[in-house]
């Protein structure tokens, strides 16, 4: 077994966070597990990428190019830059609540996220996407976001592990005061994600 | 030790803290320095409750020159640092290697290819060879928990320090790691401690006895690491690959996709890269007929196997970085090797190739996307020093055609480069802004010389260029940029500071007082954290940039990354006349365009920046944050 998982998304937003949860109940499932994290300078408002390759056994930490088999996407534009990592028919799973870049220097380009949106349909017509900024803000904090994607792939099956497993994982590692909101956006986004994808 | 072994996922950096904590580490040093910060503090969470002594160093010579001084007293010693620290530890480090120690000592070295966040791509285990240490080259955080133990093992043993070299993708990867103490156990107490002996003390004559010892420490060191597992042989292969560090996973990575690679390929892994086990290296180099290196950086490994190879008299070619197969810098990939293996099978007539996966969008087919260049964080006092020396330069260039050159440093306000501040004209390294300042003015004297620093990187190398600038007449300002933290390796505490990486309250050492004894006469504090305070920085700038002589300015601020904002700005859009000055001027990263006037997101800082630049008043407290 091999499987490759890439987290993308903008400083801040808990990626690697969610990539530690993802590699965590790796374990747990007895399989080995490597991750990375490519951040770069920026501390907040770059773009951050966690690479977790889950298997029997697991070689360098960085999945190569058309090799992911899922790409969690927490931000529209980060999530189009990495699009080439994800193998044919890969399954993605995108937030659509975008986050302009922090300046504008003369030259970037506009930032159209329902271009990014429609472009990223084009190539994986069954991508699922929701607002999982807005679903963790209902529940309770915005910052549950990443919470809220990893209940998203549970419910969509896109895992290779039990989610009761993952569920575990957020248990013992999330602290105590935010665990009941973080279960909350994960069972929320596990459910909504279910009927959306019929499964 | 416990025969408990147990699964843990952990970071490379970790992994050496545990390796090194079973090893029985009892004194540990460092200055941070990414990536290699994470390992001190690992070690820093279990000091008090295993009675290790550890400590956040000035820098990474104070930092070496106090772990050698535990080793000489037979102490089990681990100092870290990045490739960058090194440079400034070499001093001692050169002479280090003809004393030797006892007990033991470990610097962990973390290098960068990339580079991620560095000055530079160099190669520790050239330095290594330089400096006649030894160097273990560990790929994944399992081999880094392992070889660090080795590390002390074979230090202890040769009575030499030992460097442990890593890569970004060994110190900052998680893996799941086998080790054999569940917790951290308390470690012995130092007994013999420090012995006079002339042996510690380098003199021409002692260096002329020990250069030979020094010497054949490296032949037994060869030949023993020769019979290590960490050297190993897969496949049996004429095309011979040799590979260390996470290079040779990818090498892995890249010919397992071959059927039957066992029979095309024989790869030599090697995990203690110098002094080079020479013995493996001709076994293997025996039974091929071509070899291709692959390594991130220097190609040292080419350069050991080119030696063998001639001295062997060996009928192999070699295809590496030298004639071009490999790149010469840059962190590689699995795809990047793979191109670089094809090219070389390709030059001698092989018909295999590796292939690539193919991704259903390749990087050409995407959309324009915006660009996330790095910046200072939304609230940084950084941006309102910076902008106010910018506002006061303007000044002085209408006031007396003066032009002023800004010279940066390294941390956080290297960022003050970014558009739109563009504030840094020079950077160089560690505490060279003040000094580069001052050979700036000698050679400009019809400008004005501004230089920024850090207050960690003042402590750091800066107070020898103030004395230097003092003294010998340089007639620069300089900005010390006071957040009260190390902001830009995660907020590591400093002498300033006044608290001690175990968090115990220490004597704070001011960064103004320091300055006035080092002899300059024009000192003043500036507050950076009053919501209006952009005039008074103003102001203060500008008298400084006038005052004849060296004259210092401490501002004093936070960094927001270890404050909780207490109030957040918003923009009144009936007010706003979309003049879009808040955007262009400062580039705090929560201000944004929505259609044609700007507003302010969620996780503004409250630093109140904008609303005092902002000409038409539009910007102002939106209320209080819970
Ligand atoms: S007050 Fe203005 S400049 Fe300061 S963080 Fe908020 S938006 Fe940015
Ligand atoms: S500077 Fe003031 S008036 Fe101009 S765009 Fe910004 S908020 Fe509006």
């Amino acid at each position: 077994m091999k499987y490759d998982i890439l987290i993308v998304g903008v400083g801040g937003q808990g990626v690697v966070l969610a990539s530690r949860l993802l590699a965590l109940a790796a374990m747990k499932a007895g399989f080995h597990v490597s991750t990375a994290e490519t951040i770069g300078m920026s501390q907040r408002e770059g773009s951050v990428s966690s690479h977790i390759r889950i298997g029997d056994k697991v070689s360098g930490s960085l999945i190569p190019i058309g090799q992911a088999d899922l790409l969690l996407g927490l931000e529209p534009a980060e999530t189009v830059r990495n699009l080439p990592f994800l193998k044919e028919g890969g399954k993605v799973l995108v937030n659509t609540h975008a986050i302009p870049p922090a300046s504008r220097p003369p030259g970037s380009p506009e930032y159209d996220p329902a271009a990014l949106l429609s472009f990223l349909r084009a190539y994986y017509p069954d991508i699922l996407c929701s607002d999982f900024t807005e679903l963790a803000d209902k529940v309770g904090t915005y910052r549950a976001a990443n919470v809220a994607m990893l209940g998203a792939a549970a419910g969509a099956r896109v895992l290779p592990f039990q989610e009761e497993i993952l569920k575990a994982v957020l248990d013992a590692e999330i602290p105590e005061k935010y665990r009941a909101v973080n279960d909350a956006a994960f069972e929320r986004a596990r459910k909504c994600i279910r009927s959306v994808s019929g499964t | 030790m416990s025969l408990l072994t147990d699964k843990k996922l952990l970071m490379g950096n970790e992994a050496i803290a545990l390796g090194a904590m079973e090893a029985g580490v009892q004194v540990v040093t460092g200055y941070p320095g990414t990536p290699s910060t994470e390992a001190l503090e690992t070690i820093a969470r279990y000091a008090n409750r295993c009675g290790i002594y550890t400590e956040w160093s000035s820098n990474e010579k104070v930092a070496l020159e106090t772990a050698a001084g535990a080793a000489y007293s037979g102490a089990k010693a681990l100092v870290t640092m990045k490739q960058v620290g090194l440079n400034v530890a070499s001093d001692p480090l050169m002479s280090l290697s003809y004393i030797g120690v006892k007990g033991a000592l470990v610097l962990l070295v973390a290098d960068d290819p990339g580079p991620h966040s560095s000055q530079t791509e160099q190669d520790t285990r050239a330095f290594g060879h330089f400096a006649n240490i030894p160097v273990l080259d560990p790929a994944t955080p399992q081999e880094a928990y392992e070889l660090t133990k080795l590390a002390f093992e074979l230090s202890h043993e040769f009575e030499i320090p030992i460097i442990l070299r890593t890569t970004t993708r060994v110190s900052h990867s998680c893996g799941d790691v086998v080790v054999e103490a569940a917790e951290p156990v308390p470690v012995e107490a130092i007994e013999e401690g420090f012995v006079k002996d002339r042996r510690w003390t380098i003199f021409p004559k002692l260096t002329a006895e020990r250069h030979p010892w020094l010497e054949s420490v490296q032949e037994k060191l060869s030949e023993r690491f020769s019979e290590l597992s960490f050297n190993s042989v897969a496949g049996s292969g004429k095309i011979g690959i040799i590979a260390s560090g996470v290079s040779a996973l990818y090498v892995k990575e890249a010919i397992e996709a071959v059927r039957g690679f066992e029979e095309l390929f024989t790869l030599f892994r090697v995990g203690t890269v110098y002094p080079f086990p020479e013995k493996a290296a001709l076994s293997f180099l025996k039974g091929i007929d071509r070899l291709l290196v692959a390594e991130e950086l220097d190609p040292y490994l080419e350069e050991q196997a080119l030696q063998l190879i001639g001295k062997a008299h060996l009928p192999v070619d070699v295809y590496g970085k030298k004639n071009g197969f490999f790149p010469v810098s840059g962190e590689y990939n699995v795809d990047i090797v793979i191109d670089s293996l094809n090219r070389a099978l390709a030059a001698y007539g092989e018909s295999l190739r590796l292939s690539h996966a193919s991704p259903a969008v390749s990087r050409e087919k995407l959309p324009p996307l915006p660009i996330r260049a790095p910046a200072l964080c939304a609230g940084c006092m950084h941006r309102a020093v910076f902008y106010a020396f910018k506002q006061a330069a303007k000044q002085l260039k209408k006031e007396s055609q003066t032009d002023t050159i800004f010279s940066g440093d390294i941390g956080c306000y290297t960022l003050g480069n970014a558009y739109p501040l563009n504030m840094v004209d020079t950077c160089l390294c560690m505490g060279a802004g003040i000094s580069l300042a001052g050979g700036l003015y000698h050679t400009n004297p019809k400008t004005k010389q501004v230089a920024f620093i850090g207050d960690s990187t003042f402590f750091h190398s800066g107070i020898p260029a103030v004395i230097n600038a003092v003294y010998n007449g340089a007639n620069i300002t300089l900005a010390v940029l006071d957040n009260r933290t190390t902001a830009m390796t995660g907020h590591q505490p400093h002498p300033g500071v006044g608290i001690t990486a175990l968090g115990n309250v220490s004597k704070a050492i001011d960064i103004a007082d320091v300055v006035r004894s080092c002899g300059v006469e024009y000192v003043k504090i500036v507050n950076t954290v009053d919501p209006d305070s952009l005039e008074s920085c103003i102001k203060a700038a500008k008298e400084a940039m006038n005052f004849n002589g060296p004259s210092v300015l401490v501002f004093k601020g936070k960094c927001v990354g270890i404050t909780k904002p207490d109030k957040y700005y918003k923009i009144n859009p009936e007010a706003c006349t979309g003049c879009g000055f808040c955007i262009k001027e400062l580039g705090c990263p929560v201000i944004n365009l929505d259609g044609d006037k700007p507003v302010i997101q969620d996780n503004c800082s409250g630093c109140g920046l904008c609303a005092q630049i902002c000409p038409s008043e539009a910007i102002c407290i939106g209320g209080v944050k819970l």
